[in-house]
Parts: structure tokens; sequence; C-alpha cells
């Protein structure tokens, strides 16, 4: 029996299961904890509390169960803590604090539902298979066969359509063996094991859409894809992470705050509810959840949030949607495993991390993915994840284990936050391994101009502006133009904040041909102001809604302009 | 009546073994020793091992001295009767005043929920032109103050401190230097704040332990006055003094270090602290300004990176001045926009200038031909350096605004800023004139 911070060893004496949940017994408190090591007859169990005042001898219930959440209807628009409790209704039990070993059910129970079948008795199922559905907010939840169930199973009943709570059973099932097993609109699934209920995982491919250029076009995500966003302190994580979750092409979006400021997620629950989907006409809110485990939350539960963030993720996979889990910052997950690793004394790794951190990072990711279901649909689960580095030193372990296993990689850069150029993404060390909707041959050029641009930045720091020839600045001066009025956008601007695939197909086009116009200058004054003042009247236009009259307007404006100093008499 | 153990088994560092039944974890004790009393507080259990970190520090304790376990937690007085008082780490008085035990609360409570906290909105004015026009401090934020030994830091806190436009000052040192001490008493006394400030004074040469307890017990009380609906200004000085106390007590208790000797959970133990800093939904509010002098001027040495990571922004205290770049308010856009219509425009334009004019310096340097548009530079650069910068200015933001537009005009041409003209029109000072 001992006690070292939120950290406990008890001993037992019925058997127990590595990750089954107890509950410590304190007064009238119930502090739930997890095992996570067993030696002899003791169990080491990390609290999900604060241990303050906990004494030895104090009696343990086990549960039998593995750290498990409830999923069904009622979770769209909910803010949750890393284990699954309502946060709002936490406040009106509890007030402006969180209390210790006060939980709430994740769905509402007594809520009901307008429940319609989809299958008649007989028919044959399997796990993950809609049997009915009922509306919710913005879509069709289906009730699912419940994920635990292996094999073909028969149904026996299914109610006809009506009202139900999660609690009353919707349909019975019976397995090869003849027992009956019900269904609810919910089900509980443990956090920790992924949900496997369908029939294959396919490569990702198709782009997702998050409306920021310089993602979609030069650093692409795919649905189902994974990709993270390591950066300095006060380079723009996490409002990156919230303008992605603002306008992101997909069906529902999973924010998991681990470990970070309370303050941020206090903008996002107060301003989406107030913000509406251009996709669905509703709140924004509507189609997100929150998972909400700030640094000052106990820090066990950081750890178990991004599982819990997942597993929601998962589940709605099951149901056809395309869903995107916005994890920040893995690192403070990966911090807590190191601070529960110190606890056991287990023989640390670099920077004290444990051993297991390569491994643990790459399962979390390996969550992620496109997958056909067994009705032949398709739904996916894309993660971003922000790192958090020490001193923004990408070397770091955390980094390292992360680069290993994700598709794109989007790093931020200390010397873009500081010179202003938001997104602060630095296009000469991101990449990505999926494909853009750009074409490739454009996106090479507009690459290769970037890089040409840092080549010369750098050779005028040495020999001054006098020593570069007229040719080199003008690339110079192009790859500038093409940072400023492509790669950086405004996020206080309505229209420039959020570009549409069409409107950057049409924009890099227009682009790649100014990259490949030559212009004639009779010196680097001249064409210094040619590309400032092209780059004002290109910011113009980036503000202007699309195809607006204004948009037509503009554009032939900057044409006639790129004519008077085009070589070969014209921009096509 | 509690019971008392004799039975001290091991003494490392400031921390104690006792063996003792049915204690608490985080309870506290009184350890009597042939010196006097002293508080101590559990930190780990194993069996019927208790261990104890001893406030007073273990020097002089035998193996024969008295445990007598509390049952309760640590726990500090609140109210108004702290008003003007000055106590030790441990929340003993060092003026003249007597002890307080009234309205006990709890130190190190529980987070507050996310949901019940609101969008802070409300600027705190200092009277500081660098941070109430281009790094507006807001109500409830965070904000440390990054800075290497030997800069006036603790002047810019204590006139923050008296200035600001809040109800309560609570004063937290970890490591001070006694003259720190009397300084920052001195001056909260000449401004009249010492009247609504509490202060809590760990100097240098004060027990280590003691350290650990001044940022929980000052948040402490600045929750209960928040609570009550107060707007409280919390300052704490120095904050790597207090890092490095958990470096050392993390290192007595072998913990495994992680990075240059300080304990994994840095960033946990530092966020536990300063997230208290909140803006209440129906109630006050809790601000924090907190120096951390940065060994080697080095941002990414694990305290100011940790910390950075955990505040809303930074502002960098460096050759006496509050440096532009790399100051940061992350929370001044949710204020600046309803002060005056120009204040975000002076913001950005002015700063943008005094970017153009460092590079120009550096040109300058580097032997390079000056233009006239260089030298123009190099006269506003001055002027901005003068007029706006130095912490010497103490002026309202309505005046600092003006006197921006004040520097533009005698340095540039109205289209030199790129300023819209609606702005010019309105605020530039020739217009003024006419």
């Amino acid at each position: 029996m001992k006690i070292n911070g939120n950290m406990v060893t008890v001993s037992f004496d019925t058997p127990v299961m590595q990750n089954e949940v107890a509950y410590i017994r304190h007064g009238d408190e119930r502090l739930k904890s997890e095992i996570i090591r067993v030696r002899g007859n003791l169990a080491e169990m990390q609290v999900y509390e604060a241990t303050t005042g906990l004494k030895i001898g104090e009696d343990v219930e086990f549960t039998g169960e593995l750290l498990s959440i409830e999923l069904g209807p009622g979770m769209l628009g909910q803010i949750y803590d890393g284990l699954q409790n309502p946060l709002p209704e936490i406040a009106e039990q509890c007030g402006f604090f969180l209390q210790r070993g006060v939980y709430v059910t994740g769905l509402p129970e007594s809520k009901t539902w307008e429940f319609t079948p989809l299958k008649k008795p007989g028919e044959r199922v399997k796990a993950g298979d809609k049997i009915g559905f009922v509306e919710e907010k913005i879509f069709r939840h289906y009730c699912l066969v419940p994920f635990t169930l292996t094999g073909n199973y028969n149904l026996v009943s299914i109610e006809n359509a009506g009202r139900f709570t999660i609690r009353q059973p919707v349909a019975q099932v019976k397995d090869q063996d003849g027992k009956i097993h019900p269904v609810f609109l919910s089900q509980t699934w443990p956090v920790k094991i992924p949900i496997q209920a369908y029939a294959e995982r396919l490569k990702p491919g198709e782009p997702l859409v998050t409306k920021m250029r310089l993602i979609d076009s030069l650093f692409p995500v795919a649905l189902g894809g994974t990709y993270c966003i390591p950066g300095p302190f006060g380079a723009g994580k996490t409002v990156l992470q919230q303008l992605i979750s603002r306008h992101a092409d997909v069906d529902i979006v999973i924010i998991a705050a681990c470990g970070e400021r309370a303050g941020e997620i206090v903008e996002t629950l107060r301003t989406f509810p107030a913000i509406t989907d251009p996709r669905t006409n509703r709140p924004l809110s509507d189609r997100t959840v929150i998972i909400c485990n700030t640094s000052s939350m106990p820090v066990a539960a950081r750890e178990s949030s991004v599982y819990t963030a997942v597993t929601i993720a998962e589940y709605y996979r099951q149901m056809g949607l395309n869903v995107l889990l916005l994890a920040d910052s893995t690192s403070r997950w990966a911090q807590a495993m190191r601070e529960m690793s110190g606890r056991l004394e287990e023989i640390p790794g670099e920077e004290a991390f444990p051993a297991y951190l390569e491994s643990r990072i790459a399962s979390f990711y390996e969550r992620a993915g496109m997958v056909r279901l067994h009705d032949g649909s398709t739904g996916s689960v894309t993660i971003g994840g922000a790192v958090s580095p020490a001193g923004g030193n990408f070397e770091e372990p955390v980094t390292q284990a992360t680069l290993k296993v994700v598709g794109a990689f989007h790093g931020l850069s200390r010397s873009r936050s500081d010179a202003r150029r938001y997104p602060a993404i630095d296009p000469l060390i991101s990449w990505s391994k999926y494909r853009s909707f750009i074409d490739e041959e454009q996106k090479e050029r507009g690459q290769g101009i970037l890089r040409k641009g840092n080549d010369i930045a750098q050779m005028m720091k040495v020999v001054g502006e006098e020593g570069t020839s007229l040719h080199d600045y003008v690339n110079f001066l192009k790859a500038e133009f093409f940072d400023f009025v492509y790669l950086q956008q405004n996020a206080f601007d309505p229209v420039d904040e959020a570009t549409s695939r069409e409107r950057q197909i049409y924009i890099f086009d227009f682009i790649h041909r100014i990259i490949e116009t030559e212009f004639v200058f009779g010196n680097k004054d001249e064409a210094l102001r040619f590309f400032q003042q092209l780059r004002q009247l290109f910011r113009g236009w980036n503000s202007t809604p699309w195809q607006s009259d204004e948009f037509t307007k503009t554009e032939r404006e900057i044409r006639a302009f790129l004519l008077v100093r085009s070589k070969d008499g014209g921009h096509v | 009546m509690y019971k008392v153990y004799t039975s001290i088994n091991q003494i490392v560092g400031d921390v104690i073994t006792v063996g003792a039944e049915n204690v608490g974890n985080t309870e506290l004790a009184e350890v009597t020793t042939r010196r006097g009393t002293s508080l101590a507080q559990v930190i780990r259990l194993d069996g019927n091992q208790v261990f104890l970190q001893v406030f007073a520090g273990s020097r002089g304790i035998s193996t024969g001295d008295r445990v007598r376990f509390l049952g309760h937690p640590m726990r500090i007085a609140t109210g108004d009767l702290l008003l003007g008082r000055v106590f030790n780490g441990s929340g003993r008085p060092l003026d003249n005043g007597p002890d307080l035990s009234e309205n006990l609360t709890d130190i190190g409570g529980p987070p507050v929920n996310p949901v019940k906290r609101i969008i802070p909105s409300k600027m705190i004015r200092t009277g500081i032109p660098m941070i109430d026009v281009f790094n507006s401090l807001v109500e409830s934020q965070k904000l440390p103050i990054f800075s290497i030994s030997g800069e006036p830091y603790n002047e810019l806190l204590a006139r923050i401190g008296t200035q600001a436009e809040v109800d309560i000052i609570i004063l937290g040192g970890m490591g001070l230097k006694y003259d720190d001490y009397l300084f920052f008493r001195d001056t909260l006394e000449e401004h009249g704040a010492l009247s609504h400030s509490i202060i809590f004074m760990h100097t240098a040469a004060d027990p280590v332990v003691e350290c650990l307890l001044v940022p929980d017990i000052s948040l402490a009380v600045a929750e209960h006055f928040a609570l009550d609906g107060k707007r409280v200004l919390v300052l704490l000085t120095d904050m790597s003094n207090f890092c490095d106390a958990l470096k050392e007590i993390a290192i007595t208790m072998q913990q495994i270090p992680s990075n240059r000797g300080y304990p994994g959970d840095l960033y946990s133990l530092l966020a536990a602290r300063y997230e208290k800093a909140v803006d209440f939904e129906t109630a006050g509010s809790i601000t924090i300004l907190a120096v951390t002098t940065m060994p080697g001027d080095d941002v990414t040495h694990p305290i100011p990176d940790n910390t950075g990571y955990i505040t809303e922004g930074q502002f960098y205290l460096k050759n006496g001045v509050i440096e532009p770049f790399g100051s940061l308010s992350r929370l001044k856009q949710l204020v600046n926009g309803k002060t005056r219509d120009d204040h975000r425009t002076i913001m950005d334009s002015m700063i943008q200038l005094f970017a153009d004019y460092r590079e120009t310096q550096e040109k300058q340097s580097m032997g390079f031909q000056m233009s006239a548009w260089d030298l123009k530079l190099l006269k506003y650069g001055k002027l901005f350096e003068e007029k706006m910068m130095s912490l010497k200015v103490n002026i309202p933001l309505e005046k600092a605004l003006d006197l921006g537009w004040e520097i533009l005009h005698d340095c540039f041409l109205p289209e030199e800023t790129g300023i819209k003209r609606s702005l010019i029109d309105q605020y530039w000072p020739e217009n003024h004139e006419n």
C-alpha cells in the first residue's frame, strides 16, 4: 500500500485485469482509477482525481471492466472531460469547480429518441450493422449491432417505429449458440481498443479540404490520413487547429483539448454555437464534440482523453461518416505518460520519456483510416495532432516518434510567425505523402520558386541587393509574391480565411502563369514597385467573394496590370 | 487529541520519514524540535512510512523529535482582515499583526470547470504604452515577464501593480532578496496601494519548502476574493525560484529528472498554478503577472519554455525596455477593438515601421548606403524608443495613441505610413490644426 502523487499501490485477493477500472472509497467519495501494472498481489493504479487526503487502508472496489465510454445519440455538441463526463451537467451539480469523485453518464438517459427500424426480424446481421436510426441534429444516428459481438447473428425481434430512451432495448439478436443479446440505441466500448467492425481498410486518397491554401495545395491531408503540426509556443498551432475545425469539409469534428489552456477551449465552446456551418446551415457546434482535459485538470485523465476522443471518432465512422479528430496537444499526452512512467520507476528512455512512447504514439495514429463498412459505404477518421516540442526543437522524442507514423508534416516556424506570416507553416521543411488536387507539375513549380527565392534571400544577406543580378532579384520577388498572396491567409478576413477547392485550383493556375511569365524591368526598384502593387491588387482580390462581380472586375484589373510588363505581350 | 509520533527514521534534504498510521495524503503535520515547531506536509505514503516535507527545513531535526498530524491539508485564512498584511510562505505573519485563523480555505483546490469560464473582455490599463497600446493586458490573463537577472523586472511589476485598476493586489515573492521585499512594501505604501494588498513573502534566506507554498497560498486567497466578485491581480516573482525549489524536492525524493534536472511534471505543476487565472461567470476574476528570469537569456530553457506553452503570451524585458518583438499578449485582440478606432491601426503600423527601422539599423551597421527613406526610419526609430518604449513614460492609452500620431507626423508623410485614408483624415495632427 503506497500513495505517490496520483499513483496508488493496492493489494488484492480476487483476480484483477490489466487496465481494469477500480474505485477508491474515501468517505463518501469514490475516486476512479485504472490498473496500470500488476506485481504479485499488488496492483498499481493511476487515479483520475487528486489524491489529497487518501489514507493507507482505504477500500478499493474493482469493477471488472476496462475503461469504457458509452456511445450513442446525444454526443453531438457535448463538452466532455477525458472520462466522458459532460462538463455542463457537472457545472450544474457542482458550480464553478470540478469536484472530485463526481461522475455523470455521458449520454442523456431520460431523453427519448424517435426510432425508425431498417431491418426485419429474421434477417442476418453482424457487429456494426445498421438496424435502425434516430434523427439527431444534423444527421441520422444509426443504431448499430454491438461491436462486441463476433460472427453472424439472427435478428429475432425489432421494435416498430416509436420513441425510446437509450436504456430501452430496441431489438434482440440470437447468436449461433441460441443465446439472445439485446440491442440498445447506445453501447459501451473500451477506449483503448480500436473499433474494427468494418469489412476492410482502404488506402486514403480523397483529399480532406481544410480551406487553408497552404495545406490543401502544397501539403494536403487525405480523408482517413494523419498529419501533425509541431511548433514552438506562439507560432499559432492552436489558431490553426481552430480554423481547421471551423472550415474543414467533413461531417463531424472531434476536438480533443488535451492538457492545453482552458481559455482556448472556452473560445471554441462559446463561439461555435453562434457560427453557422455553411454545409448544413446549422450551428457549428452541432457537428462538433469537444473532449476537454485542460492543463490543470487531473493528469491521468489527460492520458485517457485522446483515447476517448478517437473512440468517439471511430464510432461515427461506423455510420459511414467522415470524421476529423484534432488533438491539441499530443505532447501533453506524452508528458502524462512520462509522469506515470516516472512514478512506476521504469527505466527512462530519451528525455525521461518511457521506452514505449513510440509504439503508443504509432498505435494511436494507426486508429485513423478510411474503411469500407459491411454495407458497402465508406467512412473515415482523420487525425491531426498538434505537437509542442520543448524549446521548439523538432529533434525531441515526441516529434520524432510522430513524424515516423504520420502522412503529412506541417512544421511551424518561429521566424515565420515573428514575421507575422500566417499560417506559420514553413513551406521549406513541411511535407505530405498525400496527393494534392493541384496539378502535380504546377505544384512542383510553386515549391521550386520558394526554394529558389530562399536561396537568393540567403545570398542577398551576404552580398546585399547591389550584388544580386536583376534576374535573381525578380525570382526572389516572385517567391515573396507567391508567399504573400497565396500561402499567407488572413484569418480575420471573412472571405480570405477559407478558400474553396475550386478557387484554389483557379488561383494557383493563375499564379503559376505569373511565375512562368518573364517580365521586363529597367532596374530593381521598378521590379520591387511592380510586385508591391501586384501584391496589393491580389490581396484585394483575395477578399472578394468567389465569382462575384467584384472578383471578375479585380481579375480584369490584374490582367491589365500584368500585360504592361510581361515580355511576350501577355499573361494568358 | 491527535496522536504524536516520535519514530523519525529518515532525514534526507528537507524530507523526513516517520512511521505513522491513518495519515492522509497531503495532510499537514507539526514537527516539534528543540528550535521550535514547524509545519510539514505529507508528500508520499508507503505502507506505514510517511514522507513529510518540513517547511522550516530539516536542519536541527533529531530522530527523536515529535510529529503530530493535524488531520487536514494546508489551509490559509482568507477575508478582508488579510488586507495590508505581510505573511511568510507558511502563512504566518511577518509584520507585527496577529495570527489569523478565520475563514480557512484549503490551498491547491480543484480546477475551475471550463464551461463556467467566460471569454475575457476587459482591459487592464497600466499607463505603460508598450503594454496598453501594443500588447494590452486583459483581465484574467496569465502573463509572465521573461527577463534576465539584472533587468528592472521587479520595478516593472511593482509599477503595473500600483497603477492597474484592480480591487485587490496579492504579491507572492519567492526567493527574493530582503531589499527587494522592502522595495515592494515601500512602493505599495507610497502609492497608497498597501491597504488593498496582501503580501506573501519568501526571501532567499528562508527554507526552500516555503517557497513552494507561495503561489498556492497566494492563489487560494485570490480565488476566495474573486468568488466574492473582486477583481484580483496576483503578482508572482520570481517563478524560476519556484521551479528550482521543485527541482530540489524532486531530486531529494529520487524522482527521475527529465530535462536539465527538472521533474517530468514541471509543465503540469506550473499549469496547475497559472490556470487559476480566470474570469468567472457571474463573479470576479484573477489576473496573474509573473516574473520568470531566464537563465542565460535562453528562452528554450525548461522554465521559460514550459511557461510559454501555458501562459497567454509574454513580455520580454530586455535592456530595460519591453521588447516589441517577442512580446505578445494573446488576448489583446479581445479588447483592443473596443478602445478607440485607431488603436489597432496605430499598433500595427508603428510596429511595422519599427521592424523596418531595425532592418535599416542592421544595414547601417554593415556599412550599406542610407537612402532618404532609411534616414526617415532612423529618425522614427529614435523617437519611438525615447517616447514610447522607455519605461519612464507613464501616460494613459488615449494620450499614447495621440503621441503615436505625433511621432508618425514628425517623421513621415501620411501615405508613407500605409494607414487607411479615413483614419488619416480623422487623426493626422495637421488636420486638427486646420
